[in-house]
């Protein structure tokens, strides 16, 4: 197996740099890490990548059992710290990934040293029984699911399929552009292993260093959710950043940047 | 916070771009000509393009039919239209700077934004045509949405444009399409099941036309082969070998013209007829005749029924081990006879008609011996008739002589295995059903077979059948 090929590793930065494993969440692909790139090369060796499935990754090597739990993305995550045979990493996991990191970083064996958890939220679904509020109602929830079956707003997971027609050269220009593609299939258990699973069990066992990145406002990451996660995890940090919504590091690249390195500094400190 | 610069700038870019040049400048000039005509004097055409005229960006932002909004990179509505606050059924002070576009949404629409509309519009720039859902005070509406970036000079983002139609009609098409699509992928698996019991249905009929094992043979290796050419067709080719008294053995294998449940009835009747005629009289002149009479009767009118066939009758000597063979051959490929010494002889049946065209028929009788290392082999003409090299021509009897002579000397079961090789060696080619029969005299003793590498001694024989299928 070529994990290097599989999950479109990509490596960038300082190579003497200390290592930030940047996982990206449900809806897009690496191609989310674009505008902090920048942000951090000069000082850590970044390591990008695709899920399998997703982005520019091997589509053959994904199967709906495996990626259709959140343990399946954790051993994407420790193939390739395995694979790079990457130690002391920092993972940073937006969205989902934050849980997907948590799974990889309390695993026998794990590479991982210290994590940020971008914007977390370990159980999307309320619990109004036990007065959780995730931010999002079941019926919410199914709908996003039954808009995958064939929404013609996911327009770019179809794209590839159109790739290399003789009688459209324009096509090809055009779908260079395409960011986070992915096929309806590999989408769907995505979006069930996102927004099904509830992972707030799996917070207390992180000990490593870790960071909560959040946003003021946040409709997919509510504040009390973010709080939530920080009291869980045992000394972890929560930073706010001045910025909203649920993509920090596209909306607000630099404080995202300016609250990695911070981290960063106490991390290695210790 | 809405930065007031950057509201205005928005207002004077809404108002340029709904609002391009031509529209304005340049009427249509023949349109406006016809209408002229057909208002037979164009006082109404003139008010039409009067209030084309005087039809101002700002209203024709304000009234255009879809919702615009711009908002601000945290999505925070900075100027929003008419339409669009009508379907929300808000005012303007209750959205613009107070609400964002995703609070504008469903549940659902902003899960969709956050994981996908925000993300692609920030990296490419626009987003096109995605679907999601207005929440309403009483309800949704379906919207398609569209959106570009202005950035400033230096390509930092400044605001969304974001355009929204109304997409109830579309949305419950594509309720329908998929409806349509369920329905259809269900019944292609009822279809498929269907045919996969078909297909086991027609493996067993086809399996019950043609001998489960063949009979042991004294002195003889024995060996038989058959590929139908389609799971979805019966074949018409037959073959069997059984024995008709305490020293003898007939043997027969042909050929039904057409195919499928008809072919298969008549192979059915040809093959029970065989083996009754055998018992009665085994000369295989007599076989033929009767099945040709049978056939002939129960196949006239308008569905005339006929076969190729090859019928025989054997008789090892255990003293010599030599084996006597008497066949008869109604239109069908002769048998070859390989050799020991690679000599490769047809038996020829010089007149024998196609069993069952004609209400009389002669047929002729041929007769060999088989010796230790010789082997006689029967087939239909699916081999012969295959499509083979470069040119797609017929693979031909003389490629087949030549094919089993390079053999020799070989065992019944070696020349059929070598045979299906070949077969499978066409592929596509193969296009018919093909049936094989080996009778064959084994080598005895060790060593007196140059070359050969299967033996049997005088007291043992081997059988071999086998059925093939290629999907």
């Amino acid at each position: 197996m070529d994990v290097r090929r599989r999950n479109n590793v990509v490596v960038t930065g300082r190579a003497d740099g200390p290592v930030l494993l940047l996982a990206h969440g449900f809806g897009c692909d690496q191609s989310m890490w674009r505008l902090l790139v920048p942000a951090l090369s000069d000082r850590f060796r970044l390591v990008l990548f695709d899920y399998t499935g997703s982005g520019g990754s091997d589509r053959g090597a994904w199967n709906a059992q495996r990626y259709g739990s959140l343990e399946g993305y954790a051993a994407d995550v420790a193939e390739i710290c395995e694979e790079l045979d990457l130690r002391d990493v920092t993972l940073v996991g937006h969205s989902v990934s934050a849980m997907v990191g948590v799974l990889a970083a309390t695993a026998e064996g794990s590479r991982i040293g210290a994590l940020v958890l971008l914007v977390p939220n370990p159980r999307y679904l309320d619990a109004p029984e036990e007065g959780y509020h995730g931010g999002f109602s079941a019926t919410d929830i199914d709908e996003l699911l039954d808009s995958l079956e064939a929404n013609p707003g996911w327009p770019q997971w179809l794209a590839p399929v159109v790739i290399g027609d003789p009688g459209r050269p324009e096509l090809t220009a055009e779908l260079e552009e395409v960011f986070c593609a992915a096929d309806p299939e590999v989408v769907r258990a995505f979006a069930r292993a996102t927004f099904l699973t509830d992972s707030r069990a799996d917070l207390a066992g992180v000990t490593i260093p870790s960071l909560i990145v959040r946003t003021a406002q946040d409709a997919i990451a509510p504040l009390g959710v973010s709080r939530l996660v920080h009291e869980q995890i045992a000394g972890s940090r929560l930073v706010t950043l001045d910025a909203t919504g649920h993509c920090p590091q596209l909306s607000a690249p630099e404080a995202t940047a300016r609250a990695l390195r911070e981290f960063a500094g106490v991390v290695n400190r210790r | 916070m809405t930065a007031p610069g950057e509201e205005h700038e928005a207002v004077k870019e809404a108002g340029a771009s709904a609002l391009p040049g031509p529209e304005t400048t340049r009427p249509p000039a023949p349109e406006r000509d016809d209408r002229r005509r057909a208002a037979g004097g164009g006082t109404a055409t003139d008010a039409a393009f009067t209030a084309l005229l005087e039809d101002s960006a700002e209203e024709l932002y304000e009234k255009a039919p879809c919702g615009y909004l711009s908002t601000l990179m945290d999505g925070t509505v900075a100027r929003v239209n008419g339409t669009l606050l009508e379907w929300l059924g808000l005012t303007r002070e209750e959205v613009v700077s107070r609400l964002t576009f995703p609070d504008l949404l469903t549940g659902s629409g902003k899960l969709f934004y956050e994981t996908r509309f925000f993300p692609l519009l920030r990296l490419k720039g626009e987003v096109n045509g995605m679907a999601m859902d207005l929440s309403l005070r009483d309800g949704r509406l379906p919207v398609m949405a569209s959106a570009t970036l202005k950035t400033s000079a230096d390509g930092q983002p400044l605001l969304m444009r974001i355009t929204l139609f109304d997409a109830r009609d579309r949305r419950a098409y594509e309720a329908e399409l998929l409806r349509g699509k369920k329905a259809a992928d269900e019944a292609r698996v009822r279809a498929e099941a269907d045919r996969t019991r078909l297909q086991s249905a027609l493996a067993v009929l086809q399996r019950s036309l043609l001998p489960d094992d063949l009979p042991r043979v004294p002195g003889m290796e024995v060996a038989s082969y058959y590929h139908t050419a389609s799971l979805d067709q019966l074949g018409g080719d037959f073959y069997d070998l059984f024995q008709v008294d305490g020293s003898r053995w007939a043997f027969f294998l042909g050929d039904v013209c057409g195919k499928g449940p008809e072919a298969a009835a008549v192979t059915s009747l040809v093959r029970y007829t065989l083996r009754a005629a055998a018992l009665h009289d085994s000369e295989p002149e007599a076989a033929l005749t009767t099945l040709n009479t049978v056939l002939y009767e129960r196949y006239t009118g308008s569905d005339p029924r006929y076969c190729t066939a090859i019928f025989g009758v054997l008789r090892p000597h255990p003293d010599t081990g030599e084996v006597e063979i008497s066949l008869a051959s109604g239109g069908h490929p002769p048998a070859l006879v390989v050799r020991r010494d690679g000599e490769v002889e047809h038996l020829r049946t010089p007149g024998g008609l196609l069993v069952g065209i004609l209400p009389t028929a002669n047929f002729t009788t041929a007769g060999t011996v088989l010796r230790a290392g010789d082997t006689l082999l029967l087939h239909t003409d699916g081999l012969t008739e295959a499509r083979t090299g470069a040119d797609r021509g017929l693979y031909g009897d003389a490629a087949l002589t030549a094919f089993a002579g390079e053999r020799a000397p070989v065992g019944a079961s070696a020349l059929v295995e070598s045979l299906t090789e070949l077969l499978h060696g066409f592929g596509a080619g193969l296009d018919d059903d093909t049936a094989l029969l080996a009778l064959g005299v084994p080598v005895t003793g060790a060593g007196t077979a140059g070359g050969a590498t299967r033996q049997a001694d005088a007291a043992t024989d081997s059988r071999s059948n086998s059925h093939e299928t290629t999907a």
